[in-house]
């Protein structure tokens, strides 16, 4: 079986062609770098993505914040339920750790702006 | 009146990055004027990532794209005045400006950079049938509700455009728990990146309608739906093709235009593609000492390229109040309407020269060539070519030294 992708990791956005046999990868084509090829595989297997979003801070105001390293794909709603309980004690730096090691993703969610 | 040699108008991407890349040319009396509250003008509210590869190798949200040269101009010290607003910049480079503090005050500056950005095609340019009830923004604005104030306009959403704000904010409802119903775009391609259609849509099984518009929108005081349609090639909606999507939001994200007020008050001359100033290589406007960069001179698919031009800007501004200057010439470069636009749209001096283009539509197997009357001065080859992938090619002082004009063309096989 032949998936078609478009890879994310750059805007450059590849379009990818993976071979796949039983689930398994056998080959990659279209990417321009090694990243392409690395995320095609992942996508196959184990799609991972980053979350974006805001958190409720202390003040009833909101601070944008994500996740430090990729999560799985099928979790991305649950860690937003865990977001959006999340409140931030200002005031908050870039790359403050909001929530642990989310959901057990091994990502920790950190602030992406300064406020006080 | 106060003398500042150069005075940046906006304090976003394109403004903090002109100021940094003048100081480090040694420009020390200079000044940012920004309207808002802050630095960092709309990556405020992008706070999505996919910011930075290109300039700083890693993956940042907008806030923190911004933050790297905030950092830089508070760490340089140049100087810059928040919620003040310019209200005129004469030709002879005197800027009016105006906040609470000092009230209306004038400027001579030496040289000007303008750097306003652009702002979002207005919902009223758009004629869809029926009703005007409550619930319809603007993508852009629906982003400054959700990110900056926390609110979500809306539970039901269909979104007008398959530019990238309004892919990123099909997303960003989506997980904060509304419904997208539909992306609509009129055109047979979209005009947002191929990545944002797979991170954004695709992972949310949001159906992308090429070829779709909405056709009339319906609901008294707050919209209750709209009604979309298939169009011909000519863009007309087909008639048997109506589908109502019951909805109590509708996002436009139909394009950006640079924001050239300002420029209009200081007699620049501006391009009627672009919409932004004529600029030359240096991203000097025809006004002399008055520069343009960043999306108030044509608008960027990233925020790195903005950053990019606003150094060239930058650093330009610095050679020309230091009086520098390279050998002249003066080449006019051409289109040829598959090609829309190129900037700089002038060559000045002769110095090697990078030229932005951006195509009219999706073509396949092209040979971009640069023509010297009938003489090929320059040629490559590309699978494809899209409107919404700006494009570039560096010449050579020898391709263009002896020149009048150039043209820009592209070969379609
Ligand atoms: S394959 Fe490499 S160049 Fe192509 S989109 Fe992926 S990361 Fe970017």
């Amino acid at each position: 079986m032949i998936r078609e992708l478009t890879c994310i990791v750059c805007p450059k956005g590849c379009p990818l062609k993976v071979e796949l046999e039983n689930g398994a990868v056998m080959n990659v084509t279209g990417f321009t770098c090694p990243r392409g090829k690395q995320y095609a595989i992942d996508e196959c297997t184990h799609p991972m993505r980053t979350i974006t979003s805001t958190a409720r801070t202390d003040n009833g105001e909101v601070i944008p914040v994500k996740t430090d390293r990729t999560v799985p794909k099928e979790s991305m709603f649950d860690c937003m339920t865990e977001i959006n309980k999340a409140v931030v004690r200002l005031p908050a730096r870039i790359g403050d750790t909001v929530i642990e090691n989310i959901l057990g993703t091994g990502a920790n969610v950190v602030a992406t702006a300064n406020m006080d | 009146m106060k003398q500042i040699d150069l005075v940046i108008i906006g304090g976003g991407p394109a403004g903090m990055s002109a100021a940094v890349a003048a100081y480090e040319s040694g420009v020390r009396n200079l000044l940012i004027l920004e309207r808002d509250a802050h630095l960092g003008g709309i990556l405020q509210q992008c706070i999505h990532n996919g910011f930075g590869l290109h300039r700083f190798g890693e993956e940042l949200t907008g806030p923190e794209y911004a933050w790297r040269y905030e950092k830089q101009v508070w760490e340089l010290n140049i100087p810059y005045m928040l919620n003040t607003m310019v209200l005129d910049i004469s030709p002879d480079k005197v800027v009016t400006a105006t906040n609470s503090e000092e009230g209306i005050f004038q400027i001579q500056a030496k040289a000007v950079i303008l750097a306003m950005g652009c702002r979002e095609r207005a919902k009223g340019a758009l004629n869809i049938a029926g009703t005007r009830p409550a619930g319809i923004y603007s993508a852009g604005t629906a982003q400054k509700y959700v990110n900056l104030k926390g609110y979500m306009p809306g539970k039901n959403v269909v979104i007008l455009g398959s530019g990238d704000i309004g892919l990123i904010m099909a997303r960003r409802m989506t997980l904060e728990g509304a419904k997208v119903h539909a992306v609509c775009e009129l055109m047979p391609y979209s005009g947002g990146l191929a990545r944002n259609i797979e991170q954004c849509l695709n992972d949310f099984n949001i159906p992308l309608k090429l070829s779709h518009t909405v056709v009339e929108i319906h609901g008294k005081e707050r919209l209750e739906g709209v009604t979309i349609a298939k169009v011909d090639e000519r863009r007309r909606p087909i008639a048997e093709t109506r589908e109502y999507i019951p909805c109590d939001t509708l996002l436009l994200s139909v394009g950006l235009i640079p924001e050239n007020e300002l420029s209009k008050t200081a007699s620049v001359p501006l391009d009627r593609v672009t919409g932004g100033a004529v600029v030359d290589q240096d991203r000097q406007t025809e006004v002399e000492g008055i520069f343009a960069c960043g999306n108030v001179l044509h608008v960027h698919d990233l925020v790195d390229y903005v950053s990019e031009e606003a150094e060239i800007a930058g650093k330009s501004a610095a050679a020309y109040i230091a009086g520098e200057n390279a050998e002249k010439v003066d080449v006019a470069l051409h289109t040829d309407g598959k090609i829309r636009y190129t900037v700089p749209q002038r060559i000045t001096q002769k110095k090697a020269v990078t030229v932005f283009f951006r195509v009219a539509d999706v073509y396949r197997n092209v040979t971009v060539k640069v023509k010297d009357g009938d003489n090929v001065v320059y040629s490559r080859k590309k699978p494809k070519v899209a409107p919404g992938e700006m494009e570039s090619i560096t010449l050579k002082p020898e391709t263009f030294a002896n020149a009048g004009a150039l043209s820009f063309e592209l070969e379609v096989q």
